[in-house]
């Protein structure tokens, strides 16, 4: 068998830059299971890989643009989207997508994010949500949840956790989505759904980080992770964002907002059209 | 619990059940155990050997009881395992 396993090649290496393989993340960490999904979602759609773009931050999820055998871009801490956004108007064919982690797209890019989301910019958002400053040393960031262990809350954190998926259905986002790495199959569907979407789509992939959140937090291995996600999670599609908050004990997943808005795109070219039509 | 069929089909001569096989790329895995854990036939199990990064790689117990689902394929974040669908036209 391992003389035909050599011959044979994974059905999804021709979406992935080989030369950087294996990628540096740990072993157990949900950000491999994004990668795995995104590209099965491209497979499916049978989209060219010429004509996808992929943005991401700074942090552990970073790293995403330079495993994608598209065209990418590692941009600076907190503007993917704003890369993101001049991208999509300056060639409105291609798909641009930002993969990026909460840190990044919510505490420094947070005010890129609720914009883009109100300017309705056509783009698809992925956010991996470890609840932590992975690659910095696990300090406690935006989506830490009460009372959890960080590197710098070390008798608990008082701060409460932003609600991802309210603040982009808040914002103003046409499609929004919360799915953990263990439920790959709705992730793919979600990822799918948000890539043939015009406008601004938004997908909340809870991962997980066994090495700084989850042994400092009552779960020792990455599978005693993801049996959390499997315990605490309940599926509740298109029930109110707002109730949706992560908790220990109760993870509500699903799609919450589908909806369609024209996107800002598309309302500047319609724009410039008047305009040229009017000067004539 | 699955469904226990108690008659067998009337046609269960004609309808051939697809097998697979499940290829692991060694060296390429990290030893994250998910394939392990959360395959529904329990497949698979954690071998003895080290691989080249020091982890144990899974190994196949029983491929007979694949039942091609891709949950591994999918859930692997070192793109480390597939499953195929075995090419049986000339039996197997």
């Amino acid at each position: 068998m391992t003389e035909k396993s050599l011959e044979l090649k994974h059905p999804y290496e021709r979406f992935l830059r080989k030369e950087r393989m294996p990628h540096i993340w740990c072993e157990g960490c949900g950000n491999g299971i994004i990668l795995n999904c995104f590209v099965r979602a491209l497979d499916e759609l049978n989209i060219d890989l010429n004509n996808v773009v992929v943005v991401s931050g700074i942090g552990c999820i970073g790293r995403i643009s330079g495993y994608t055998n598209t065209d990418s871009f590692h941009t600076t801490h907190g503007r993917p989207i704003a890369f993101a956004t001049g991208v999509k108007l300056a060639k409105p064919k291609l798909k641009v997508v930002v993969i990026s982690g909460d840190g990044d797209l919510f505490a420094i890019g947070g005010n890129h994010f609720i914009h883009a989301a109100r300017r309705n910019v056509d783009i698809t958002v992925i956010c991996a949500n470890n609840f932590i400053y992975g690659m910095t040393g696990g300090q406690y960031g935006p989506t830490t949840p009460l009372e959890a262990w960080t590197t710098t809350t070390p008798y608990g954190n008082i701060e409460h956790a932003f609600n991802l998926v309210h603040l982009a259905a808040a914002s103003g986002a046409v499609y929004v989505s919360r799915w953990t790495a263990l439920h790959v199959r709705r992730l793919k569907e979600s990822i799918k759904k948000a890539l043939q979407k015009e406008g601004f789509s938004f997908i909340e992939a809870v991962s997980q980080c066994p090495e700084i959140y989850g042994r400092y937090n009552k779960m020792k291995t990455a599978i005693s992770m993801m049996k959390w996600f499997k315990e605490a999670s309940e599926v509740r599609n298109f029930s109110d964002p707002a109730k949706a908050e992560i908790s220990p004990d109760k993870i509500i997943v699903g799609e919450f907002v589908d909806i369609e808005k024209p996107s800002y795109g598309r309302l500047l070219r319609e724009m410039k059209a008047k305009l040229k039509t009017k000067q004539k | 619990m699955p469904v226990r069929i108690w008659r067998e089909p009337l046609d269960a001569d004609k309808i051939k059940v697809s097998k697979a096989e499940i290829h692991i790329l060694k060296d390429q895995c990290k030893g994250c155990d998910f394939c392990i854990e959360f395959c529904p036939k329990q497949v698979l199990e954690t071998s003895e050997e080290l691989n080249i990064k020091g982890f144990h790689p899974p190994i196949v117990i029983d491929e007979s009881r694949c039942v091609l689902c891709d949950f591994c394929t999918a859930i692997c974040p070192d793109f480390a395992i597939f499953v195929i669908e075995k090419d049986c036209k000339e039996g197997c």
